[in-house]
């Protein structure tokens, strides 16, 4: 156990930027490769790290189950939240030009930015509730 | 150069399947599984496929294994050896992958820009992407803009995947153990 | 040159039909379910090459619109992909749940030996 003190002082060094990594994909997915899916499994993949080298309960103290179960059918939520809220602004259902009032242009984009947090949420959260379920039953 | 590196990338690929294929150590297939996804992203970049590239590395690579390793950790590494004959499924691939040969004699050759799939709708995402939204990666702005639609069906399905497994294995924990361990002294007795 | 050619231009294909028939191989023949689940995955990533080699195009880079840039290879198909690399995960992730369920249940993941344990019940 003692063993894999460089595991985990690397581990450690890794984590954060692993985390910003993951935004990093997020965001700049306009404008480069990425998007919600990829940064989703990079940032559940970064705590699915911490808890293989820490433990499942220590993962789950700073994530706990309850809040990856919320968040499951959050992200499916805002996705279509996106759709609804176009909707009610007189265009079609995930039609995001409406959501802007300058410019079609901008409504497309603060409609894909909140498209790709939606799938970011459901896709890390499911599988990091996907590792936990796992995880909980090899105990 | 293109050419060059693509074809020793798939081959590369086919001799990992092979091992994959014939070996009967579970640990050792599933690293190799992680070594496919990896060159299997490397292919992708080749081919342009860049925002493909990293969800495979990060999802095949990543994800798959480590799930993979943890079913692992709970069932036995060697696979047992097998007790039919390998003739009927080799009979079987074969003739699959002899007539799907014959097929591939129709299809247009790699990398040219004349085909009918490239001269269709997906370049004309190309076209209309900045205009219409103002997003260079037209891979984002098609699948989450143009293709929300589908976006949003497999968020669902990633969703759907998710609440399946939680019912497959969060409730009734050792019911079934429990139940496998009262048969086994019933049949001790 | 005569010769090389057709090879140059169906390698992509004859390689994405092997790694078609090894994952249906391994589906079909094995009886160990992680194995086939491995199989099953197979089968799949060659879908992946079956989608994207025809829209690569010569000379073209990524689908990443700049001004220096002429030549772009096509994004569709790697929509496409794209979603089915993030279904695949999480089917994989459903059979893998019920093989942990059947393990637990049977105490063995070979098709055989369940069917025998099934065999000696009736």
């Amino acid at each position: 156990m003692r063993l894999d003190v460089v595991l985990r002082v690397v581990t450690k060094l890794m984590l954060p930027f692993m985390l910003v990594f993951a935004s990093y994909v997020q965001f700049h997915g306009d404008y480069g490769p990425g998007g919600g899916f990829q940064a989703g499994v990079i940032a559940a993949a970064a705590l699915i790290l911490y808890a293989l080298m820490f433990g499942l309960s220590a993962a789950q103290r700073v994530v706990p189950t309850w809040l990856v179960e919320k968040l499951i059918p959050l992200g499916v939520m805002i996705y279509a939240g996106t759709g609804v809220v176009s909707l009610f602004l007189h265009e079609n259902f995930l039609n995001y030009s409406a959501l802007s009032h300058h410019h079609p242009v901008h409504g497309q984009e603060w409609g894909v930015f909140t498209v790709e947090v939606g799938v970011f949420v459901t896709v890390s959260s499911t599988m990091i509730a996907i590792f936990y379920a796992f995880g909980g039953r090899g105990r | 150069m293109e050419t060059f590196i693509n074809m020793v990338l798939l081959t590369l690929l086919a001799v990992i399947t092979i091992g994959v294929v014939r070996l009967r150590n579970l640990f050792a297939v599933i690293i190799l599984g992680g070594i496919y996804s990896f060159l299997m992203a490397s292919v992708l970049i080749v081919l342009d496929a860049v925002d493909v590239a990293m969800t495979e590395a990060s999802v095949g690579a990543g994800i798959s294994t480590v799930l993979m390793l943890t079913v692992l950790y709970m069932t036995r590494v060697e696979e047992a050896k097998p007790v039919h004959s390998p003739m009927l499924p080799l009979f079987v691939a074969g003739v699959t992958g002899a007539v799907l040969v014959y097929g591939t004699w129709g299809l247009p050759a790699f990398g040219l820009a004349d085909t009918p799939l490239n001269n269709h709708v997906g370049m004309t995402y190309m076209d209309l992407s900045i205009p219409d939204t103002g997003i260079p990666n037209v891979v984002t702005s098609v699948l989450a803009s143009y293709r929300g639609f589908d976006t949003l069906g497999e968020t669902t399905v990633v969703f759907t995947a998710g609440i399946g497994v939680l019912l497959l294995l969060r409730r009734g924990v050792s019911v079934a153990r429990l139940r496998r361990k009262q048969q086994e002294e019933e049949s001790k007795s | 040159m005569e010769v090389i050619q057709p090879i140059l231009a169906h390698f992509n294909h004859w390689i994405t039909i092997f790694l078609l028939v090894a994952g249906l191989y391994v589906v079909v023949a094995r009886g160990n379910m992680i194995k086939k689940l491995i199989g099953l995955s197979l089968f799949q990533t060659s879908v992946y090459l079956l989608y994207i080699s025809p829209g690569k195009i010569f000379g073209g880079t990524a689908p990443i619109i700049d001004d220096k840039i002429e030549v772009y290879s096509n994004p569709l198909p790697h929509v496409l992909i794209l979603t089915a690399i993030v279904v695949g995960v999480a089917t994989l992730a459903l059979g893998l749940g019920l093989v942990v369920r059947i393990n637990e249940v049977y105490g063995t993941i070979e098709e055989d030996e369940i069917f025998t344990q099934e065999d000696d019940e009736e």
